[in-house]
């Protein structure tokens, strides 16, 4: 087990940069999620933790070891692939003992790492068989196991259950993270997916064309996204956003959207005057007799929740009620966010968080 | 789509089209082999007939063992394609996987020049190969024939072989070499097994034109010791007269061999479709 160390480290296809100059560490024994949208760099960033893209500029260090001029097979890691990527013409035992052979290890202590790592994945039963005739949630334990009987000092995951239906997903999301209770090997996971990352995550970084946005805990940047890209990103539906100006004087700010005051928490960016973009949570609205007028356009029940999206002018707004109401296409409403659940982003391009709270525990 | 499969008049027109198109196919072949079991007479005066007793005769078959080492060039012809062929499909794989895999600068420029010979027919080269082997001191040899064969087949199985080595996923290659694999083992060992049926594609594309080239035999090895089947056989043409039995024979015992390396090579077709794919 080992703590991972990537010091401004940047990837450069020709003269274009991808990876701009990336800064963090993760500790030992941590699950490090990196999450964002497709082409962010986080699946490139993954390949050159592994070793299987050059590094451009900037260190990567394993155990505090710089693996920077290593080869893969060097680095003491082990990866789990998104389309399982099995030895097609080896049995399940033989492609879980195949690394381990090619290192020239023992053959009882290949079988008993084999037999150990079986018995944890449930796989005990089908180590002759072959990749073709295993199911997919199967074949994705098979190269869990490929990784674990390695016993690296880092597991790399790149988006292993995008491949799986809805069901098996969520049922594979714990298996890994029980896995990794059990284990404790420091893990970094690629996921494009918001959930998976909420759900396994001790930390997440958040990464955009390149760049990080934000590293935290689910929770913190659930309740404090750092700019407006996090706050849209992490959640779901994701956060409302509305142009405003900040006004009133003195100690009680509020924040005016079209006539409508919503008091807003003291803070250093808030400055009356000033044209802001409120965050507000799909289930942080509530119906109230007055605040932001809005017309129903579509209603979604999910069974244990309903989404609302409406129109507030040319602005989209999703609600999401746990109360079973029952809206018209088309019926007016009124919607106020409960107190204290309004983030402030700046309006220019960055978003740059401003203040406000979001959390239930916050303030 | 199950409906209209089983609908019998679809079944049937089908089977009809596929017949005409074997029967059309296989009646020259059909046509050699009556023939080479005939008398001379009886090819002439009723050429589709089959043989009967009258006419029945294996002169033409005596007159190739006979004359000249048949066998000798039988085991020319099979030396060269055999050794083509694998020198084909192991430079035409290894060009492919380094084109499909590395990204180096050029790496299109290169695939473009690869490709070109499929353009260009190397029979242009002729005279420029003649001189080249003359000054190797190549001529009469298999191996001046191996080469140019390798030559001529190496383009069409880049290309070929290129577009499916895309097609192998990079997580398999990738898992290779995180297990530690170096790039000769991923290649033999997890690339090749996935694209074998377009290496039998290749091997079959390459292989006839090979064995029934007359050409560069004749020029590059015509010697009694290097003679290929196809060229061998031509002893029986003349200008004036031509032994059409032992031609007919000839032809008929060129067929076999040709036919069982395309078996071989049709079952690993066949074998490589149905055989476990990735995902």
């Amino acid at each position: 087990m080992a703590e991972v160390t990537i010091r401004e480290v940047r990837k450069t296809y020709g003269a274009m940069e991808v990876i701009h100059g990336l800064s963090f560490d993760i500790a030992d024994g941590e699950f490090m999620v990196l999450v964002g949208p497709s082409g962010c760099g986080k699946s490139t960033l993954l390949r050159m933790i592994a070793g299987l893209e050059e590094i451009s500029a900037g260190t990567i260090a394993i155990g505090g070891r710089v693996v920077n001029g290593l080869p893969p097979s060097k680095r003491d890691i082990a990866m789990v692939f998104q389309n399982y990527a099995l030895y097609p013409h080896k049995t399940v035992a033989a492609n879980m003992a195949f690394s381990l052979r090619m290192r020239g290890m023992d053959k009882a202590e290949i079988e008993r790492r084999v037999r150990d790592a079986a018995a944890i994945l449930g796989l005990t039963d089908y180590l002759d068989r072959y990749p073709r005739a295993l199911s997919g949630g199967q074949r994705q334990r098979v190269a869990m196991g490929r990784a674990i009987v390695r016993d690296p000092q880092v597991f790399l995951f790149d988006e292993p259950l995008s491949n799986l239906d809805a069901k098996l997903r969520v049922q594979m999301r714990a298996e890994i993270r029980e896995l990794h209770q059990r284990l404790r090997t420091t893990t970094v996971y690629v996921t494009h997916d918001q959930i998976e990352a909420m759900t396994m995550a001790d930390r997440i970084v958040v990464m955009n064309a390149g760049h990080i946005e934000q590293i935290g805990a689910p929770l913190e940047l659930y309740d404090r996204p750092a700019n407006r890209f996090v706050a849209g990103f992490i959640g779901s539906p994701s956060m409302n956003f509305i142009g405003a100006r900040i006004a009133g004087e003195g100690g009680a700010p509020v924040a005016d959207i079209g006539g409508v005051n919503l008091p807003l928490e003291p803070g250093p960016g808030i400055e009356p005057g000033r044209e802001v973009v409120l965050g507000i949570r799909p289930e942080h609205l509530q119906l109230a007799d007055s605040g932001i007028a809005v017309t129903v356009a579509v209603v979604e029940p999910t069974g244990s929740e309903t989404h609302v999206v409406t129109r507030h002018g040319d602005d989209e707004i999703v609600a999401v009620f746990r109360e079973r109401h029952r809206f018209g296409v088309g019926q007016k409403l009124h919607l106020r966010p409960a107190p204290g659940m309004i983030h402030v982003f700046d309006a220019g391009p960055g978003g740059a968080r401003l203040g406000g709270q979001g959390g239930r525990d916050a303030g | 789509m199950n409906k209209a499969r089983r609908n019998p008049l679809n079944l049937f027109a089908a089977h009809a089209i596929l017949l005409t198109w074997t029967v059309v196919a296989l009646f020259p072949v059909f046509v050699i082999l009556i023939n080479s079991f005939k008398t001379r007479k009886a090819i002439f005066r009723e050429p589709l007939a089959l043989p009967d007793a009258d006419s029945f005769s294996l002169i033409g078959y005596q007159t190739v063992l006979r004359q000249g080492d048949f066998f000798g060039y039988f085991q020319n012809s099979m030396i060269v394609t055999v050794a083509s062929l694998f020198f084909i499909l192991l430079f035409g794989a290894m060009a492919a996987f380094a084109l499909s895999e590395y990204r180096f600068r050029g790496n299109t420029l290169m695939g473009l020049y690869l490709a070109l010979g499929i353009m260009i027919p190397i029979r242009i080269g002729t005279v420029a190969i003649l001189e080249m082997m003359v000054a190797l001191d190549l001529v009469n040899t298999l191996a001046a024939l191996i080469l140019v064969y390798t030559a001529q087949g190496l383009p069409l199985a880049v290309f070929i072989l290129s577009e499916f080595m895309r097609g192998v996923s990079d997580d398999l290659k990738n898992a290779g070499r995180i297990d530690g694999l170096s790039e000769y083992v991923i290649f033999f060992r997890l690339v090749l097994p996935l694209v074998r049926p377009a290496m039998a594609t290749v091997a079959v594309f390459n292989m006839i034109p090979i064995w029934n080239d007359l050409w560069f035999p004749l020029i590059l090895a015509p010697a009694e010791e290097t003679k290929t089947l196809t060229l061998g056989s031509q002893v029986f043409i003349g200008q004036f007269v031509t032994d059409w039995n032992a031609v007919l024979s000839a032809l008929s015992m060129a067929i076999l061999p040709a036919l069982i390396l395309y078996v071989i090579f049709s079952r690993q077709l066949i074998r490589g479709i149905t055989s476990g794919a990735v995902k």
